[in-house]
């Protein structure tokens, strides 16, 4: 796989709480989380709302401190994470004063690489991401589900080696979400970073992972770590087989149990 | 190639472009320019027009209420008159926004930059804007003199607290995702002030803009009728004294048409600055 400097490709958490004051109450969003994706690894994790995913999330990219526990970074504890993992979230969050090509470059813009070249490298993958003749349109006049592949073609030229996605699709309606699906797949095989996926669409899950992890509501624990033995490349008709039915049985009754 | 991705774009969002498709095509451009602008300019003839008619029919003396003829006749007598008091007016407008410009956006920074001066400063912001400018008018003249600082003072205090408001809590709603995702790819604060939250806050700045651009010119002649040698100000009082109404009316009438020429030229400004904000899907996906 492809590998930058700065960045790093193995995640590891041990034992990781997190509590928020609320109204003076303590509220434990994360009560000890244990979880790992390793190089070049696609970990999704799943969980009904509010089990403090995002949280988690927030956590690992460095944007909050565990209150105990630990994050580890290639094997090592990191105390300023941040800019070491991509990360994207379920609002496309682009700026909309900027067009599209300019939204792209702000990762190496931000670490003060030079905007030229960024420019050219994003112009290259412009056709991989199905962006190929709106490099100069404003985000306001673009779908949803192009907004979203500009937001991870910009997490995908930060040029990390892992990459955080919380909810990437969910705010698309059903049929945009599968070609992305199928998209982001086809990207990743060809990259092959390590991808840590915040869903809590079951299919989705199964479709896109090596390995699913379960989560608890709050407060958030891992409850199911589960393979996904599906060959890959993945393709539709597996939602229809069985193997595909038992996992998919698996994590079901894991999260009905909640 | 560009026609194919044009509607696997349409496709996938159908809800906005329909209703983009609804409204009825009118085609060429200068059609449906005239579709926005008509009805205001129509209705602004009709009371004209319903003006004069009314000052015909009543007979109503001309020093009591001129008809807007009358008002234009005065005006265009009085141009010799008019221009000097109209560019001496126009002077301080400029001076007393420019003055208000860079206080009020210097303001706006220090109280973004900490939240304790933005709690020290809000409420002698707001309580300056409660000191009755009529009353401070007199006293500005006998610190400042006669000269034309006191105006531009005034036009000054009367137009930069839309500007400080606006500015600063344009710079305050940066989305605080958008935020956490630059700081979550290693931006300092620095970065964060330039990329995200400075140009989020043009477009409040801009409406605060438009709110000071339209009380800017009023400001200058109230400071001129305290105390001016020249300005429209000073013009109104001294037609107003010897009863040649019609030229209050026409000073009036510049007034309103410099404040409305500015605040165009402010309008022109923003769509030429902030293409991005003015953008939609509706008017880039042309029906063919």
């Amino acid at each position: 796989m492809s590998s930058y400097p700065d960045s790093v490709s193995e995640i590891e958490l041990s034992n990781v709480h997190k509590a928020f004051r609320l109204d003076g109450r303590l509220v434990t969003a994360l009560g000890g989380v244990n979880l790992t994706a390793r190089s070049g690894e696609f970990v999704v994790l799943i969980g009904p709302s509010g089990c403090g995913k995002s949280t988690l999330l927030n956590i690992i990219c460095g944007l909050m401190e565990p209150d105990s526990g630990e994050v580890l970074l290639d094997g090592r504890p990191v105390q300023n994470r941040t800019g070491l993992l991509g990360y994207m979230l379920q609002k496309d969050l682009l700026l909309p004063w900027r067009k599209v090509l300019d939204n792209v470059i702000l990762g190496p813009e931000i670490s003060g690489l030079d905007r030229k070249a960024a420019r050219q490298e994003a112009e290259r993958l412009m056709p991989h991401f199905g962006l190929e003749g709106f490099e100069h349109s404003y985000p306001a006049t673009l779908s949803g589900g192009m907004r979203q592949r500009t937001a991870l073609l910009r997490t995908f030229l930060c040029r990390r080696n892992a990459m955080l996605l919380d909810e990437p699709f969910g705010a698309l309606d059903a049929l945009t979400r599968r070609g992305l699906q199928e998209w982001l797949l086809d990207v990743w095989s060809q990259f092959r970073q390590t991808i840590l996926f915040v869903t809590h669409d079951v299919d989705e899950a199964v479709y896109l992972a090596d390995r699913v992890y379960v989560m608890t509501s709050r407060p958030g624990r891992i409850k199911l770590e589960l393979n996904v033995p599906l060959p890959r490349p993945r393709s539709r008709d597996m939602i229809t087989s069985t193997g595909f039915a038992d996992l998919k049985k698996q994590l079901l009754v894991s999260l009905e149990t909640e | 190639m560009k026609v194919e991705e044009n509607q696997a774009a349409s496709a996938q969002t159908t809800d906005s472009s329909s209703v983009a498709n609804l409204r009825v095509p009118l085609g060429t451009r200068p059609l449906r320019l005239l579709q926005r602008y008509a009805p205001p300019l129509v209705l602004m003839l009709s009371l004209f027009i319903a003006w004069q008619v009314g000052t015909w029919l009543t007979q109503v003396p001309k020093w009591l209420l001129p008809s807007p003829w009358q008002i234009i006749v005065a005006g265009v007598e009085a141009s010799d008159l008019l221009g000097p008091h109209t560019w001496q007016t126009l002077k301080e407008t400029w001076l007393g926004l420019g003055l208000s410009l860079v206080v009020g956006l210097a303001l706006a920074l220090v109280m973004d930059f900490s939240a304790l001066l933005r709690r020290t400063l809000y409420p002698l912001l707001v309580a300056s804007q409660t000191v009755p400018i009529l009353a401070l008018a007199p006293l500005l003249i006998i610190w400042f003199g006669y000269g034309i600082l006191p105006k531009v003072i005034v036009v000054a205090l009367v137009c930069f607290f839309p500007i400080v408001v606006s500015t600063a809590d344009g710079l305050r709603v940066a989305d605080p995702d958008l935020v956490a995702l630059l700081r979550a790819m290693g931006a300092n604060r620095r970065q964060i002030f330039f990329k995200v939250r400075l140009p989020g806050a043009v477009p409040s700045f801009f409406s605060g803009l438009k709110i000071a651009i339209t009380y800017s010119v009023v400001g200058a002649v109230i400071g001129e009728w305290v105390g001016a040698s020249r300005g429209l100000g000073i013009f109104m009082i001294r037609s107003s004294k010897n009863f040649l109404t019609d030229r209050v009316f026409a000073a009036i009438a510049v007034t309103s048409i410099l404040s409305i020429i500015m605040f165009v030229a402010v309008v022109i400004l923003e769509r030429c600055l902030l293409p991005w904000y003015y953008a939609h899907r509706e008017d880039v996906w042309e029906e063919v």
